[in-house]
């Protein structure tokens, strides 16, 4: 039994580090820029939730109505960081500085938050009550079910649609997708937008298992995630999705067994160092991925 | 080997400056105008111009960033630390005497430079088969498994050695914070930095950064010399460490050496100027004083920073100096013309301040209209570069 609620529980963090994964995954398939700011979306959906469901419930409607505000805030986020900082840089200076540009906003994004809302973690209201399904806790079988509703939406949208197609198509080749036709500034906004967007559904995941925010709350959050993204293959979808459950599981069994396996001397505290292990292993064996393709000059 | 004329002259003159610094700080040590409290950020100033120095090597001569420079850091500051102690407590040296406080603290940040050396080159040895992004990310990396590695050993939280406790500050470390001593260390880093980056390996590792396939076709064995920086830049982190350990307060925590340090630290070098020692020095003192002067607005610093930071990308990416060193030399033979062409040249430069500031909305204008199409483009070329 404590197994399978620990499989349950990594499902659960899982499909919330699969959808942070995405955002990583589809931000980099399309300008090959790690956004370290990424993580910080994720507080700034929090922190939304925090503001906008009081608002919502004295309106009369659901508390769950509030995540489509924060996936609005998030996303309009997400198309200023990109239109007023990665853009103008990744016209003038080179792969290392629209990373350090990455790292500034995160910073930034950080400070201006911890200015507007105080350091002290702030709690979220419920936002959905759930009955328990076969002895589970509702919240976190509701999680899983919307990480995978998500993630199939998602799938469909890049598959499926016109805009999908052109996304793909800029991450292939750039170049060749201007001469085809594609509005390249528009596809780069949309996928910053997406990406942002899913990062708000995340942090209504996680508000709803956590009840309460803070400041550094994507930190930690933002580099798992990216570890997921890493290991199912930076830039592919699917990879994102598959790293994300992997390490939402890892994450929790090794909580759970690392002590007993090792006869106490690994501890759990040790979790966090166990899923950076799994991202330097993946580094160093296959640094594409475990879906990616080999493409030397990439590394 | 009998050395040319200027280039002795110019360790003479430089040697000479840095007695005139140890004079100065001596004769406003004794004359009681340094505080306790200002020999403390002194002290700041030093081993943050260690770290920022030792960082650019990796990051702005070698050309690659390195995110977790504050885990070798953290490893130089716990080992320097621990191995005081325990020769304090052994009672081979007590540190009663002030020679003894130095040789304890030689041999401190010996222990603890070496030690982070050996793990840099071990990180370094796989690190660096990768480049740009990955290797940014498994640096983050290891720096985020050293620091969770020594919050759970038990000899290195609470007082430390048999009586330690994991998860917490390392606390009772001996303090050995002579400033004269720490000073001619800091001194003697940057002269070895600095001669470092223009020797043979020095040139190699910058071949590496201009293109690594053509350095390596040019006879450049690339892992060595990569590996050689990492370790370079590890030790000097180690150095830095082992005096941030013994600086005054008598605590360390793993909390000390997190990510955003290790940001913090890529901020410095950034601003600086990426393969500029002499920017390195100026930001680190720059960013190590300013924050203390303006305590009152000490939470917008960072919010600062960040804003500088970005602007910066956009508008002048290589940092303040860019590749700029000063050599006091040259500034010596300069200066009387200098002298001479003052009142001309304080001209000039007004004349260009007052055209700059006409041509500024012109400028912000052109900046913003060009915006518009540029990711047209492709950024191949701009990408091959890194």
């Amino acid at each position: 039994m404590l197994f399978i609620t620990q499989v349950i529980n990594g499902l659960r963090a899982g499909s919330i580090y699969a959808l942070i994964a995405l955002g990583y995954t589809m931000v980099y398939g399309i300008i090959r820029l790690i956004n370290f700011a990424h993580g910080d979306f994720i507080m700034v959906g929090g922190y939304t939730l925090v503001f906008t469901i009081p608002v919502m419930v004295s309106l009369g409607m659901p508390p769950w109505t509030a995540a489509i505000l924060a996936v609005v805030v998030c996303a309009t986020v997400g198309i200023l960081v990109e239109k007023l900082a990665y853009n103008p840089v990744r016209a003038r200076g080179n792969n290392m500085s629209a990373l350090i540009t990455a790292i500034a906003m995160s910073l930034f994004l950080e400070n201006l938050a911890q200015i507007l809302f105080g350091a002290n973690p702030r709690t979220v209201k419920t936002l959905f009550t759930f009955p328990k399904i076969l002895g589970f806790d509702g919240t976190t079988i509701l999680t899983i079910i919307i990480g995978l509703a998500v993630m199939f939406a998602l799938q469909m949208f890049v598959m499926n649609t016109k805009m999908g197609q052109s996304m793909r198509a800029v991450s292939e080749n750039k170049s060749a997708s201007v001469l085809m036709g594609i509005n390249v500034n528009r596809t780069i906004t949309v996928t910053f937008a997406i990406g942002s967007g899913l990062a708000a559904i995340a942090a209504m995941m996680y508000c709803a298992q956590y009840n309460s925010v803070t400041i550094m709350m994507g930190y930690m959050l933002g580099l798992k995630a990216f570890v997921a993204a890493v290991l199912g293959g930076i830039g592919i979808i699917p990879g994102a999705m598959m790293g994300g459950i992997v390490i939402g599981l890892v994450e929790s069994l090794s909580k759970a067994y690392i002590g007993p396996l090792t006869g106490g001397l690994v501890t759990s505290a040790f979790s966090d160092a166990v899923v950076f292990a799994i991202l330097i292993i993946v580094l160093l064996v296959k640094p594409e991925g475990i879906l990616g393709k080999n493409q030397g000059e990439k590394v | 080997m009998a050395m040319p004329k200027e280039k002795r002259n110019g360790t003479l003159i430089n040697f000479a400056a840095v007695m005139l610094g140890f004079v100065l700080l001596y004769l406003l040590k004794t004359s009681g105008l340094i505080s306790n409290y200002y020999q403390g950020i002194i002290i700041q100033c030093f081993f943050t111009i260690i770290m920022v120095a030792s960082l650019n090597i990796a990051t702005g001569y070698l050309g690659q960033l390195a995110l977790g420079h504050a885990g070798f850091m953290a490893i130089g500051a716990y080992t320097s630390a621990l191995v005081v102690k325990a020769l304090t407590n052994a009672d081979i040296l007590n540190g009663g005497t002030d020679l003894e406080k130095i040789i304890l603290l030689v041999i401190g940040i010996a222990c603890g430079a070496t030690l982070a050396a050996i793990i840099g080159a071990l990180v370094g040895i796989p690190a660096l088969r990768l480049r740009g992004d990955y290797l940014a990310i498994i640096t983050l990396g290891f720096g985020e498994i050293i620091r969770v590695v020594i919050q759970n050993l038990k000899f290195a939280g609470g007082k430390g050695l048999a009586a330690g406790q994991a998860g917490q500050a390392l606390i009772g470390i001996k303090i050995l914070n002579n400033v004269y001593f720490i000073y001619f260390i800091m001194a003697a880093s940057i002269a070895i930095l600095f001669c470092f980056v223009r020797s043979k390996s020095g040139r190699a590792i910058v071949a590496i950064r201009e293109d690594d396939i053509a350095s390596e076709a040019s006879g450049v064995n690339n892992t060595h010399y990569k590996v050689m920086a990492f370790t370079i830049a590890a030790f000097f982190a180690g150095v830095a460490g082992a005096i941030f350990a013994h600086r005054g307060t008598g605590t360390i925590q793993p909390a000390d050496f997190t990510f955003m340090k290790s940001t913090e630290y890529v901020i410095m070098v950034v601003i600086g100027g990426m393969s500029s020692l002499t920017g390195s020095v100026i930001a680190a003192v720059a960013l190590s004083i300013i924050p203390e002067i303006l305590r009152a607005f000490s939470e917008y610093r960072m919010l600062v920073y960040s804003v500088l930071l970005i602007i910066m990308m956009i508008f002048r990416p290589i940092g303040l100096c860019g590749r700029y060193e000063f050599s006091l030399r040259q500034f010596l033979i300069d200066l009387p013309q200098n002298i001479k062409n003052l009142p001309r040249n304080l001209q000039r430069f007004w004349l260009s301040c007052l055209q700059s500031a006409k041509d500024f909305p012109g400028r912000v204008k052109s900046f913003f209209s060009k915006d518009k199409g540029r990711d047209d483009g492709d950024n191949d070329e701009t990408e091959a570069v890194v």
